[in-house]
């Protein structure tokens, strides 16, 4: 018998129907990895087990848990189960743990709570967990908080209080979404340790298809509510056969058509040159007399950029390339260094001198619901940029340009008179790069563009970048922590690390032979579907 | 190739006022707002009693199908003057508000906008404020420059000034870090006019429920100050003044003290259900709470 | 912890100072000699210039303020006009009314604030919930001085349980001072109460919608143990800012409930200070409430630090 049976599970919330006959089944030791998009109901099947669903919810169906009926469990027994034979690491390390309690007290507060240990006991027990998962007592006594640590060490802790009673299943809800790849290889690499040593079964639920892939011996593939697909790992991902699988697949190795490489053989000028810029913040003040030791977030930073050409800023979350990008878009100003773009210098100009190199200079963010004003129109939200325009154009100018803008990007006309919140996440990225369009500029520098969206939806917005480029020229700055959006998209490659541009080469070149660490740190832990199904097939044969 | 992709677009919300007028708070208390308003509005045409007549054979009579809530010391008729009061009340908070937003929001806008050495200043000087007894301030004000309705305004103002500075700049400092500011500023917009057009609109709502805490704030200390005689000069009556003159004859007539009382407490209770329903509806993370 | 709290007492300090300049200025805005508005329109030319000297206002306007400052410093607050004896001893004498009223409406409303507060959380949305917070709501609204009359014509007039009004004075033996200041201090505390209520259910629900709530829960702790050992301590941030707050009213904001209840407390001394322009008592008792805000904020700030460890390390 398994250690964990789902059959036909259905959950409504109201009226709204979330799960539809789910079935899923996990042994102990098994790695279970659950995948789908966004709204898939992947959390909402996990939360069913845990019964920590929100009390509107209604669940039907079977969920069986070690020979227990957990549908038909009451309260007390579930707080029996939870934490002690099941537990479960959540998404968002940052605000899972208590922000005023030790993290010694959080682990072994569970350890009390079950085995009603001696406070002594289950500090005992914490520490041996915290060591175990890396959090050695030298560096981390138990009587740290949580604001001491990264999130990456909190993730770690977050784990130990889920493991501390060695449970028979763990359910890791998008454990690593929130770190950079490099810590994501880390904790992926703990929780696999984890399942071996104590043979605990693991739900692993990701959007990721390479993670699941990488970590998982079988997959349940899940949309809109139900199971699409579910089997061995390396058979269902290499025969591809049920066709939502073969498209969630081929959106994550998504390539966008691009005709020719541009900017290798027509030598234009410089578009963008970037000479010695560093950028210090104020730190900390640990004493109100003494002065605080300057952050340097941006450290002596040199590249150029030209006309037409694609290029990522890759490096993990904290290396300074979202800081050095404002200083490239003007809405920061270097410590030291200069900035020029087309020619003449950026920095330490006032606002209005900057309007013409902010015509050809545009902006695109990560997350499409707050990169608009919801309280303005479309019409107005794309034509912001025409701002810097010498002639500011009439109504009906504008209006023209606008469509003009809408047209390229794929929407339409009519799109003008909604609000922001009327679309989807892609079409709103979408209605993010008509605006930084509009004013046809010479330079894209686009923040993590894909970053906030489903596979599917990532593939048809890397092509519209490509696209644009190809017709209109325009140059990118692609900054990313995700090296397939880079080998997708670009042709040239700047590698980050510790506030220094530590390598660059064409693209392929650096993602394929990786020369400085930091590189090949990044390389080695980035996910890879091709590279991790073809490890799969070796090892299930 | 091309990847189908259907990815489902929100369903349309129903407008702000659609969903006000399913939250029970915001509609109580929009009717009693209501309700006094009007009152005091009807006050300027009619009132069943002239309240500047004294007629000495219909003093302290208790409430009847004549007087509904009896006669006064003078023989005024209380329902008339509750009604007329009720614009005094109105009135100061109303414009107290008006002075603390008119000067309190564009200073809290400009500390964030600013933000370094203005910033601190303004907030220094807010604390500063703050440590002040607001009412005992506002007696000593109103003492000073003697009483009248416009001292008391001027008083209560004041203080409202700090408040919405406070409110206006923590929404502000909120908003600043949004990618459509940093947008807007891509696209070379001054900080002034992306205030204007991205800052302010997008605070409004935390600035009108505040406002009507404030308004309600403003009622409650309009009272204290007229009952202890330095708001609005009699003959003008006013709720506190009529609590006032009701506590030495509390032996014989307790219903000239009931009456003003509850109408302060109508009104502050609509305008703070007002700004509960107002907060309710714009903050449906607060809403799905309740 | 150190430089917060170092920085926290330089506010205070700064607040302190720009609220003496504020306080002092007052006074000297008056519209006229202030001498003469102290003694009115009838006074002798003599009599004018005899209290001109006394306050020393024949000197420059910075000397005046230093000497003033310098003998707030030494808690020497100068000597009442119209009382003719040391402000000190004014305050003193009313201090021993205002303070205890003050702590009690304090407690009173703590002890009965927090409890709902928490308890409607819990039940949010449940009957229990609706009727607090409607309750809370009504109280909110009913000003303190209305309230304490109701009070005063339930229990005084009709019921002869409690005085009136006034103040036996300590000396008069701890129950009956007590019985006259019990019905001021309910109607101080209840609308405080009331605010204070809705306060904690707002702080208490907030941070049970967080992560580290469901972290709890995951590991296997009922939902009232949570409630207990994670939500309550996050949620006293709010619940003793708006305390603090609300001492300093209480201390403060008396005045026109002593005016009801005839008790002779600071209110009634500086509102009487105020309608008698004796603006040397008037300036050293608001200059002395300001301290007391300050310094109870600081207390705040302080007990900010023991329950958040994120403060004793940052900033």
């Amino acid at each position: 018998m398994s250690l964990l049976e789902i059959e036909k599970l259905s959950l409504n919330i109201g009226r709204v129907p979330i799960l539809r006959d789910v079935d899923l089944s996990l042994n102990a030791g098994e790695v279970m990895g659950l995948v789908g998009e966004s709204g898939s109901g992947k959390s909402m099947t996990a939360l069913t087990v845990m019964q920590l669903l929100p009390s509107v919810a209604k669940a039907s169906g079977r969920v069986h848990f070690d020979g227990i009926d957990i549908l038909a469990a009451p309260e007390p027994a579930m707080c029996k189960l939870r934490g002690n034979e099941i537990g479960m690491v959540f998404q968002e390390p940052m605000t899972a743990l208590n922000p005023v309690k030790t993290i010694g007290a959080q682990v072994a507060e569970g350890v009390r709570w079950h085995t009603g240990a001696s406070r002594a006991e289950a500090e005992d027990r914490a520490r041996r967990t915290l060591d175990r998962v890396g959090l050695p007592a030298k560096k981390f006594p138990l009587s740290r908080y949580p604001h001491e640590l990264s999130g990456g060490q909190r993730q770690r802790v977050v784990i130990a209080i889920a493991c501390a009673l060695k449970p028979k299943l763990l359910i890791a809800d998008e454990p690593t979404t929130a770190l950079d790849v490099v810590l994501q290889a880390q904790i992926l690499d703990l929780l696999r340790d984890l399942v071996d040593e104590n043979r605990m079964g693991l739900l692993l639920i990701s959007h990721d298809l390479a993670v699941v892939t990488e970590m998982s011996d079988r997959i349940t593939v899940m949309r809109h509510g139900e199971v699409m697909e579910t089997g061995e790992t390396a058979p269902t991902l290499s025969a591809q056969e049920h066709p939502y699988t073969r498209q969630l697949a081929q959106a994550s190795m998504h390539v966008p058509a691009r005709a020719k490489i541009r900017g290798t053989e027509q030598p234009t000028h410089d578009l963008l040159q970037v000479e010695a810029v560093t950028r210090d913040y104020a730190g900390h003040r640990t004493s109100l007399f003494r002065k605080p030791e300057p952050m340097r977030a941006v450290d002596d930073v040199s590249f150029s950029m030209k006309e037409g050409q694609s290029t990522a800023l890759v490096g993990r979350s904290g290396c300074g390339k979202s800081t050095l990008a404002r200083m490239i878009l003007a809405l920061d100003q270097p410590t030291g260094g200069t900035i020029s773009f087309m020619g003449e210098q950026l920095t330490g100009r006032d606002e209005a001198t900057l309007k013409p190199a902010r015509r050809n200079m545009q902006v695109v963010f990560q997350d499409p619901y707050g990169s608009f004003n919801p309280r303005h129109k479309v019409e107005r939200l794309v034509a912001e940029p025409l701002h810097t325009l010498e002639k500011q154009p009439g109504a009906g100018e504008r209006h023209e340009l606008v469509a003009r803008a809408l047209h390229e990007v794929g929407l339409k006309p009519a799109d003008m008179d909604k609000y922001p919140h009327e679309f989807s996440g892609g079409q709103r990225q979408r209605l993010s790069i008509a605006r930084a369009i509009i004013t046809r500029p010479k330079l894209v520098v686009a923040d993590e563009p894909v970053s906030a969206l489903d596979v599917s939806i990532r593939a048809q917005i890397l092509d519209l970048f490509a696209d644009l480029n190809q017709r209109l020229g325009v140059a990118y700055l692609f900054i990313t922590h995700d090296l397939s959006v880079a080998r997708a998209i670009t042709d040239d490659v700047m590698v980050m690390h510790d506030g220094q541009i530590v390598e660059r080469g064409k693209t392929s070149d650096v993602l394929d032979y990786p020369q400085s660490e930091a590189a090949k740190a990044l390389v080695s832990a980035s996910p890879d579907l091709r590279r991790a199904i073809a490890k799969r097939l070796q090892e299930q044969g | 190739m091309t990847i189908m992709a259907d990815e489902p677009v929100p369903e349309p919300q129903p407008g702000f006022l659609a969903l006000a007028l399913r939250n029970r708070s915001f509609v109580v208390g929009a009717l009693l707002t209501l309700f006094i308003a009007g009152m005091a509005l009807l006050s300027f045409f009619w009132t069943p009693y002239d309240v500047t007549k004294l007629v000495v054979a219909d003093r302290m009579l208790p409430p009847s199908s004549t007087h509904w809530f009896g006669t006064d010391q003078f023989g005024r008729d209380v329902l008339s003057m509750i009604m007329v009061g009720a614009r005094a009340s109105i009135a100061v908070a109303l414009v107290a508000v008006v002075i603390g937003m008119g000067i309190g929001v564009p200073l809290g806008c400009w500390a964030a906008a600013r933000g370094g050495i203005v910033d601190e200043v303004l907030m220094r000087f807010n604390d500063v404020v703050f440590a002040f007894p607001a009412l005992v301030m506002a007696i000593l004000i109103t003492a000073i420059f003697g009483p009248s309705a416009i001292n008391a305004i001027i008083a209560i103002g004041i203080f409202n000034i700090p408040v919405f500075a406070r409110v206006a700049r923590a929404g502000a400092l909120s908003i600043w870090p949004r990618e459509f500011v940093l947008a807007a500023r891509a696209a070379g917009k001054s900080k002034a006019r992306i205030t204007v057009e991205h800052i302010l609109p997008n605070i409004a709502n935390q600035l009108l429920v505040q406002g009507t805490i404030q308004f309600a704030l403003g009622v409650l200390a309009e009272a204290g100050l007229s009952y202890v005689g330095l708001g609005v000069q009699p003959p003008m009556p006013s709720w506190g003044r009529m609590l006032f003159d009701a506590q030495t004859r509390m032996m014989v007539a307790p219903t000239l003290a009931l009456f003003p009382g509850l109408a302060i407490v109508i009104t502050v209770l609509g305008l703070n259900l007002l700004g509960d329903g107002i907060s309710d509806v714009i903050d449906p993370k607060l809403r799905r709470q309740r | 912890m150190t430089a917060y709290l170092t920085k926290r007492l330089l506010i205070a300090l700064v607040t302190l100072a720009v609220a003496s300049v504020v306080v002092f200025s007052m006074i000297e805005i008056v519209p006229g000699d202030p001498a003469r508005l102290m003694l009115g329109m009838n006074a002798t030319a003599d009599a004018v210039q005899a209290l001109r000297d006394q306050m020393g206002l024949d000197q420059p306007l910075l000397v005046r303020y230093f000497e003033w400052v310098s003998h707030l410093l030494t808690f020497d607050l100068g000597k009442s006009y119209t009382y003719n004896v040391p402000v000190r001893d004014l305050v003193m004498e009313r201090l021993v009314v205002s303070l205890p009223l003050a702590i009690i409406a304090l407690a009173l409303s703590a002890l009965i604030a927090i409890p709902v507060g928490i308890f409607s959380a819990e039940r949010r949305g449940r009957m229990a919930d609706t009727i607090s917070m409607g309750a809370a709501q009504i109280g909110v609204a009913v000003p303190n001085f209305w309230f304490a009359l109701l009070l005063i014509y339930v229990f005084a007039v009709w019921l002869h349980l409690v005085p009136a009004g006034g103040f036996p004075g300590w000396s008069a033996g701890v129950w009956p001072a007590l019985k006259s200041l019990i019905l001021p201090a309910i109607g101080l505390a209840l609308p405080q109460a009331a605010i204070l209520s809705r306060v904690t259910r707002s702080a208490m629900l907030e941070v049970l919608g967080e992560d580290y709530i469901r972290t709890a829960r995951a590991k296997g702790m009922p939902r009232n143990a949570v409630l207990w050992h994670h939500a309550l301590r996050n949620a006293l941030i709010p619940v003793l800012t708006i305390l603090g707050l609300q001492f300093a009213f209480l201390l403060a904001g008396t005045i026109i409930i002593e005016n009801v209840l005839y008790l002779p407390g600071l209110g009634r001394l500086i509102f009487q200070a105020i309608t008698q322009r004796d603006l040397i008592v008037v300036e050293s008792v608001v200059m002395l409430l300001v301290a007391v805000v300050v310094l109870v904020n600081l207390l705040v700030d302080l007990s900010y630090a023991i329950v958040d460890p994120r403060l004793r390390t940052r900033r």
